[in-house]
């Protein structure tokens, strides 16, 4: 514990002298009340440090105690249903310390030292282990069954193993090296932030992660294990569309970072997801759910380090054979942390103030997601889904947060603000959005949707590309310049627009959509425009066609839920009746099928 | 006390002092000029035994060799009390109105502190302003942060006046179709002036007096003719006194803070006297989390009574949004009212441009009980229906009235009757929102029924006002 003296107090960057043993990234006390810090450069026997609370009173004089150890989360039963600041302290504990405001100096561990678990082991005395070997299980809550494993780089022996209610720093089995020196485990691991942890070999992700969300299900899917982006003007609704995700996605664990953003977005969070039922378990949402929450007004270094935090918490999780989805909203303030902590340092800037290594800490950030075979002899994978919101300065697309993504993930989201100001929401733009994984998903929707949901989907993405180009025509002309044919298409794509991409994240009839019901909602739409161009060849009148009495059900039928798939049914015979008048020759076989 | 007279160099709103000791960051500064000016400051940065002091009322006066410094300990603070109620102070907190002073309750530091994430309760509560552009379609709520985007020009003054004036919450209603009746003397304004002209700040003042809102309301002014830097300080000042009011003295506390444009200048002024890496235009890069320190500090709290929302005003540059203030400070609040230049020069008030104004806490604070069952979906249903028509009209400067369907020109007649009947109002109108649910129904009248899609058929039975022959 070597301690050393702050020469210079620059907001949240401290420079102190006399601290020649320590290393880079470690963990300090700085100042009489101990405000947590880490080492972010070296000279000489100069530290530069960072650190995560308000630096207001500190001056040169002040004591700075090093830790000898880097910034680390503690992994461990007790982690979900818990509010995190972005290092780590329980919030709720520290409301309980010093009330409704965060006071400076204060400490709390990140797992209840007290609480018990019940541990059930999954070895007995003699078996051999190595790291990420499952020694025994504890129910966390009626969820989530949370795997106890052996650390990364251990192995050897049981010696003991100790079944019962135990605390996470209780030994509750012993192991002895092959050099024959025995190693106490206990539930908890300690883990540093900034170093990926390590698993078997990555494995490659073709599995939808679906979300309900229908623009982003059916026409830009991520896959579990993916890299999305959700970029956007204020008020576009990359927040929205991120707590959607956490609310209905088939993850199994959602890590959740409020990075830099509101603080009443948190207590939305923690006053809704309690009250909300997971679709998959029938559990509250809050039970899969861990959050980190460094609003934009906490201390800005402390919101560097969430993100780290954040990632390392959904890493344990896969480890344990998890589909884990991890979000932060926004990294346009994390990538504004960085700068800042850069500007202090006098480091050379590079696009717009940001660092030069921007690019590269955005890069590794992304890189820890992936669906991986974890460590530990059972083969067992796992997957962190990493889904980024970027707040882009006026909207504006080309600046370095931006394009620094865009080069390393998959999925692109883009929001656009003139969909929002129609409160077209999600306002995802479908003609510049895309997915990379879209192929690698196809199997899968084939499979487990229906074999043609690629092709509507397809089908659905060529209409909306078309109708942009007739609406410029349209734009210039009027619609009177186009064909009749080039008219059911707009009608059409008007369809598909409001009938199936709008999904208002409100309704509770609304927010959620199976894969089986999107694909029947596409179907009915393009079956409509079939059965339209039909009736024109045959001689109705526009008119008639889009006044049929059967796109009033269209329109409603998002509202539909899981278990009235066969009302898309009937949706499809009015459809036949209504165009096709009379002559109904097979109307059941249009819509084959239905329930899945 | 720690007095020195080494300063060393004086850039802009600068000092840079030599010989320290036992200086600390944030640390408050007397400083004393030659010529007998005196000024108050903050370390904004300490090295070894050099500090470097941004001085809030300038500079002027100074020199290097005449110049005093005293460090006195502590960092700025605000002495705070319920009997600030109904008083003038400047930009720094001191009494310009001939009172006495205040008898401080206690003395906060001005920064605050951050509310803790799991302290916080949802904002849930209906404001009625009484203006159906807010209330109808972006309604603001008990603790939010609802900024005002305007330009030179336009009413922002008179829209937060009646705002201030009108504002009041809902008592809950026990029946879905009916909205709770209003209670009145709800809440105390703080009122924190940035750099606007006298005459600006006069109109508020009469507003004030006029409606005898004066003795629930502190101001705090700095004027154009202020130290500029001064008004980093004013808003945190009046945050402080307003957190008291809401969290010692259990009141509902409404703070206007204006204008924010010119706190952002002053903020860029000392960025630059530094020689920091400038972000967007000029401004420096941590604005986005300076503004956030201003705005988050309003809120409600679990357990406590009070309440603080917030409505910043702030000009927009060119009328631009995508300016780093309007822009960062949209990413930072719950939404933004934005004024209109069009609607102004037509005549409309509030210009207030509907569709890129937005209140991100609507869905918390409407519906049944908190104001009518219909309320959510007939504000879906307008701003769609207004956009449409908006579209269409652009359709139709191009290619004529003409090339209009039947069902465009009924949106046409619609945008046109919506700007007329719903956005524009008396300044001195205040309509309850049942007033303005039956305006926004008697609009969607005029579009034919099976336009009406976003809403719910039961409501549109029961609201929709009867086609008369
Ligand atoms: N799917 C949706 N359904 C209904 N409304 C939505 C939807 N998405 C967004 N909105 C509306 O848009 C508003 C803004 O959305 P959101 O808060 O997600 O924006 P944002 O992009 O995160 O903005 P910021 O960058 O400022 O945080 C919401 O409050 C809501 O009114
Ligand atoms: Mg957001």
């Amino acid at each position: 514990m070597e301690q050393g003296r702050i020469i210079k107090v620059a907001g949240p960057l401290v420079v102190a002298e006399g601290l020649v043993e320590s290393k880079m990234y470690d963990l300090v006390r700085v100042g009489d009340e101990g405000l947590m810090g880490e080492i972010i450069e070296m000279r000489g026997d100069r530290a530069s440090i960072q650190v995560y609370e308000e630096t207001e009173g500190l001056g040169p004089g002040d004591p700075v105690v090093s830790t000898g150890a880097p910034l680390s989360v503690e992994l461990g039963p007790g982690m979900l249903e818990q509010v995190y600041d972005g290092v780590q302290r329980p919030l709720d504990v520290l409301q309980a310390q010093a009330g409704a405001f965060i006071a400076r100096g204060l400490s709390a561990p990140a797992l209840d030292r007290e609480r018990l678990w019940a541990f059930e082991p999954r070895v007995k005395p003699g078996d051999a282990v190595a790291g990420g070997d499952v020694i025994g299980v504890v129910q966390e809550n009626v969820v989530i069954e949370h795997r106890i494993m052996v650390p990364p780089g251990l192995a050897g022996e049981i010696v003991e193993v100790r079944e019962g209610e135990h605390t996470v720093t209780d030994v509750v089995a012993r192991l002895r090296a092959a050099d024959g020196t025995v190693h106490d485990l206990t539930m908890m691991q300690v883990w540093p932030v900034r170093v990926p942890r390590p698993y078997r070999e990555k494995v490659s992700a073709a599995e939808p992660l679906v979300t309900g969300t229908r623009v982003i299900d059916t026409f830009f899917p991520v896959v579990k294990g993916g890299v999305a982006c959700i970029p956007g003007p204020f008020g576009a609704g990359k927040t929205v569309t991120q707590h959607q995700i956490a609310k209905w996605s088939n993850a199994e664990i959602v890590v959740f970072i409020g990075c830099g953003e509101r603080g009443n977005e948190m207590t939305d969070v923690l006053m809704e997801f309690p009250e909300l039922t997971d679709p998959y378990s029938g559990q509250p949402l809050m039970k899969r759910t861990v959050l980190v929450a460094n609003t934009s007004n906490m201390p800005v270094a402390a919101r560097e380090a969430s993100v780290y935090t954040g990632i390392t918490m959904a890493e344990y999780f896969r480890d344990m054979g998890y589909n884990v989805v991890l979000q932060a909203d926004s990294t346009s303030r994390w990538a504004e942390a960085m700068r800042e902590i850069s500007g202090r340092l006098e480091e050379m800037p590079g696009d717009e103030g940001f660092p030069a290594y921007l690019g590269t800490r955005l890069a590794s950030f992304y890189e820890r997601a992936g669906k991986v075979r974890a460590l530990g002899s059972d083969g067992r994978e796992g997957s962190v889904t990493v889904v980024g919101s970027v707040s882009p300065p006026g909207g504006d697309l080309s600046e370095p947060v931006v394009q620094n993504t865009l080069r390393v993930v998959k999925v692109f989201w883009a929001l656009q603000d003139q969909l929002a100001f129609q409160r077209h929401f999600p306002a995802i733009d479908w003609l510049t959005s895309y997915s990379l994984y879209l192929d690698k998903v196809t199997p899968f929707w084939a499979e487990r949707v229906s074999p043609e949901f690629r092709a509507r989907r397809d089908e659905a993405m060529a209409i909306l590309q078309r109708e942009a180009e007739l609406a410029e025509i349209v734009r210039l002309v009027g619609v009177e310049a186009l064909s009749p044919e080039e008219r059911v298409l707009m009608e059409t794509a008007k369809s598909i627009r409001e009938d199936f991409l709008q999904q208002n994240a409100f309704r509770d009839d609304d927010q959620f959509s199976s894969l089986a019901e999107q694909d029947a909602l596409l179907r009915v739409i393009l079956l409509f425009r079939d059965k339209a161009l039909e009736a024109l060849s045959r001689g109705a009148s526009l008119e008639a066609i889009f006044s049929a009495p059967v796109r009033e059900r269209i329109a409603r039928a998002k509202y539909l839920s899981a278990e009235d798939l066969a009302e898309f049914e009937a949706i499809a015979s009015e459809i036949e009746t209504q165009l096709v008048g009379g002559e109904e020759e097979e109307p059941a076989s249009v819509y084959a099928g239905g329930e899945r | 006390m720690r007095e020195y007279m080494t300063t060393r160099e004086i850039v802009g709103p600068l000092l840079l002092i030599d010989s320290v000791v036992d200086v600390t960051y944030g640390e408050l500064v007397e400083l004393e000029y030659p010529d007998g000016t005196r000024s108050l400051g903050n370390v904004l940065e300490v090295n070894g035994s050099v500090a470097l002091v941004q001085a809030f009322e300038g500079t002027r006066g100074s020199n290097p060799a005449g110049t005093k410094a005293k460090f006195l300990g502590r960092p700025l603070e605000l002495g705070v009390s319920r009997d600030m109620l109904g008083r003038v102070f400047d930009g720094l907190g001191r009494p310009i109105d001939g009172g006495p002073e205040i008898i401080p309750e206690k003395r906060l530091p001005i920064h605050g502190s951050p509310i803790n994430p799991t302290a916080r309760d949802f904002p849930d509560d209906f404001i009625q302003t009484g203006i159906s552009a807010i209330d109808g379609l972006n309604p603001l709520v008990r603790g939010q942060k609802l900024p005002i985007f305007s330009g030179s020009g336009l009413p922002h003054n008179e829209l937060a006046a009646q705002i201030a004036r009108q504002s009041a919450v809902l008592v809950r209603s026990d029946r879905p179709d009916v909205v709770g009746e209003k209670m009145e003397g709800e809440f105390a304004v703080v009122f924190a002036a940035m750099g606007i002209t006298f005459e600006d700040a006069e109109f508020f003042k009469n507003e004030f007096r006029t409606t005898s809102a004066i003795e629930r309301a502190v101001l705090f002014l700095n004027l154009a003719d202020d130290p500029a830097v001064e008004r980093i300080a004013t808003p945190r000042m009046a945050l402080t006194a307003a957190e008291h009011l809401a969290y010692e003295c259990d009141m509902h506390v409404l703070v206007i803070l204006t204008d924010m444009t010119y706190y952002c200048e002053a903020l860029r002024e000392v960025s630059a006297a530094r020689k920091e890496v400038p972000g967007r235009r000029g401004y420096p890069g941590y604005l986005y989390t300076d503004l956030a320190t201003i705005y988050e500090r309003a809120g409600r709290i679990k357990g406590k009574h009070g309440s603080i929302t917030q409505v910043p005003i702030l000009s927009m540059p060119d009328d631009d949004k995508t300016h780093p203030i309007p822009d960062l400070t949209g990413y930072i609040t719950e939404g933004q009212i934005i004024l209109d230049r069009n609607l102004h020069r037509r005549g409309i008030y509030p210009p207030v441009a509907v569709l890129p104004s937005l209140s991100r806490l609507k869905q918390k604070g409407i519906g049944p009980g908190k104001t009518r069952e219909d309320h959510a979906d007939l504000s879906n249903q307008l701003f769609g229906a207004y956009a449409r028509g908006l579209q269409a009209k652009e359709l139709a400067v191009i290619l004529g009235e003409a090339a209009l369907s039947e069902t465009d020109k009924a949106f046409v007649a619609f945008a046109d009757a919506f700007e007329d009947r719903f956005i524009r109002q008396g300044k001195h109108e205040e309509r309850s929102v049942a007033e303005t649910l039956s305006i926004g129904w008697e609009l969607a009248a005029l579009l034919p029924r099976s336009e009406l899609k976003r809403i719910k058929d039961e409501y549109v039975e029961k609201y929709l006002p009867s086609q008369e022959g």
